[in-house]
């Protein structure tokens, strides 16, 4: 909360604020104190919640009109498209948000792992994070099935036998999750239920996430501890509500893009053909954003340790914060940790394009590879970085680099460029 | 000090524990629901008639949901089947064991890997190859290269009468 007191003007204001201090909340999200050095990398934390409430709204409509029963879902979905009114429309934002929702949260997580902000005091923003990053691929594979296309029949089927690779209760679990013995109307009816659930457990918990944030406030591209409010800080309004709203607008062109020229370029073909339980399409492929970790799945030989290698690479993030030893936040001033950022990068690349390969032949050594890499980066080279590594020498302030005084040659050449203008 | 309060801290404990009593018989009816009803339940078995395969055919039928294989096995197929070493097997089971009448071969088409439908004379074992993570089933439904832990799972059957298999 805002370190000075707040009081409102008007009589009523000052006479409702004190029984409900919701004015006092509002100055408080105003007057925020941001570090003045954020670039575009830190406008996805708006956008991000531009794609949620994109999706809870889309999504409610959607419901008006959708039936989830075994025999009629793949049907009421054709009548959206074809007989709903501006149908098409809804469910092709929809269908292609949450592509754009899981693009805008890798940049947001890449942006951290960038600028180090998953680090002290931020940890708890970053593990709710995670949270929410998990709620997102639960939200996304359910919606996924409730077409009840040969995709969604299949994925199901494929997601949820990971279950069954658990010792003794495995199978248990499965039956129990499908409500059957095989994927079936009980299974659409749950899924259906929680994907409703899901978004709303996630806005809650972007609550919790902006909460946090605001106590320590935010990271910056240098990644210092700042005073607040200072001279390093202007207000988020209107600064960076006119930043966040200009990014918005970009990533809005992007989203419309999909949406109005090519709805389902990032969609499976096979989604058009309904359930069939006798026959499994020759390919099954989850969407894009969760290729990377299907690689991890399908690259280890044995089916259990095949899946704790995938919810591993999952749930090492949340080990972050302590893994990575170094007590230097942004990688501008960690030479050698941005090269290793850049290959992790390449990594969840090259993970993410053998995923939708065949797992045979070079593809799943390519896979066993990259893998193997991945767990490295976390296991090995950040804790290992953070005691070797030679950092370069960090400003004092964001405005001390251009002011004068910075041991930074990198920066102070900045400054020099600057006064030339 | 001495505790002089243990009539109070009797009285704690038996609260929780009476309090996580009453949570558990409320939380399990709200778990139970969730496995297999009544009416799923009630379709658990299936006849099927069995006269107009001939050898080397396979029918697929539906059973809880899920594909079952029948398939009629040729000679050579029975003979491969057998001759394979136990040692050899991933998952070892002997053919007599899978097919008691080792003509007919019935078994759920569910790759034991993540639950895909396995297709019919693929692979390199001339049984069954899943096309969704590459795992090589022989002419016994058994598991012999790929990442599926086990065989196809035989189901329970009986013979009826000469042309009519029950399963479940």
């Amino acid at each position: 909360m805002s370190e000075h007191e707040y009081t409102p003007k008007s009589k009523v204001g000052k006479w409702f604020n004190d029984r409900l201090p919701l004015l006092t909340l509002a100055n408080h999200l105003t007057d925020y104190p941001t570090p003045k050095n954020l670039n575009y990398w830190w406008t996805f934390g708006g956008i991000l919640t531009f794609c949620l409430i994109t999706q809870i709204v889309t999504g409610l409509v959607l419901a008006m009109h959708y039936i989830a029963h075994a025999d009629m879902a793949f049907q009421s979905v054709e009548h959206i498209m074809r007989d709903v009114n501006y149908g098409w429309l809804i469910r092709y934002i929809h269908a292609n948000g949450a592509s754009m929702f899981f693009l805008a949260v890798y940049i947001h997580i890449f942006r951290s792992l960038f600028y180090g902000s998953y680090k002290s005091p931020r940890e708890v923003i970053w593990i709710i994070g995670i949270i929410i990053y998990l709620l997102m691929m639960a939200a996304a594979f359910l919606g996924y099935v409730l077409p009840w296309g040969q995709m969604s029949f299949w994925g199901a089927t494929v997601i949820t036998n990971l279950f069954s690779a658990i010792p003794l209760v495995g199978e248990g679990i499965v039956t129990w999750l499908w409500g059957g013995y095989s994927v079936d109307n009980p299974t659409l009816t749950r899924f259906f239920t929680l994907h409703y659930l899901i978004p709303f457990l996630i806005l809650g918990l972007v609550v919790l996430h902006i909460w946090a944030l605001h106590v320590p406030g935010n990271n910056n591209p240098i990644g210092i501890d700042i005073k607040k409010p200072s001279k390093d800080t202007v207000p988020f309004h209107p600064y960076i509500v006119i930043k966040d709203g200009f990014a918005l607008l970009m990533f809005m062109i992007v989203f419309a893009f999909f949406v109005f020229y090519t709805p389902n370029i990032l969609g499976h073909a096979d989604n058009y053909i309904e359930a069939n339980p006798l026959v499994t399409p020759a390919h099954i492929v989850p969407e894009w954003y969760l290729l990377p970790f299907y690689a991890i799945l399908r690259s280890v030989p044995d089916k259990l340790l095949g899946v704790i290698a995938m919810l591993s690479a999952i749930l090492i993030l949340a080990a972050l914060p302590w893994l990575d030893t170094s007590k230097i936040r942004s990688a501008v001033f960690r030479p050698l940790y941005k090269q290793f950022y850049w290959i992790l990068v390449a990594d969840v690349l090259i993970l993410g394009y053998v995923g939708a390969m065949p797992a045979e032949g070079l593809y799943l050594l390519i896979a066993r590879i990259a893998t193997a890499y991945y767990f490295l980066h976390f296991l090995v080279v950040l804790p290992v970085l953070g005691f070797k590594e030679r950092t370069t020498p960090v400003p004092l302030s964001i405005t001390e680099p251009i002011l004068g005084g910075s041991p930074n040659l990198a920066a102070v050449k900045k400054k020099d460029s600057f006064k030339d203008q | 000090m001495e505790k002089k309060t243990k009539r109070r801290d009797f009285l704690f404990t038996a609260t929780y524990a009476v309090g996580a009593v009453g949570a558990g018989a409320v939380i399990w009816p709200m778990i139970d629901q969730m496995n297999p009803d009544a009416s799923v339940k009630a379709l658990a078995s299936t006849e099927v008639d069995v006269s107009a395969v001939n050898p080397g055919k396979t029918i697929t039928v539906l059973w809880r949901g899920k594909p079952v294989f029948i398939r009629r096995r040729t000679s050579e197929e029975i003979a491969e089947a057998k001759s394979v070493k136990l040692e050899d097997l991933k998952h070892p089971e002997k053919d007599e064991d899978r097919a008691k009448n080792p003509e007919w071969l019935v078994m759920l088409g569910v790759c034991t890997h993540l639950g895909c439908v396995p297709l019919d004379q693929k692979g390199d074992y001339n049984g069954w190859f899943c096309p969704c993570h590459g795992s090589h089933y022989d002419t016994s439904g058994r598991i012999r290269k790929g990442p599926a832990p086990t065989n196809m799972e035989i189901p329970e059957y009986k013979f009826v009468d000469a042309n009519t298999i029950k399963i479940g």
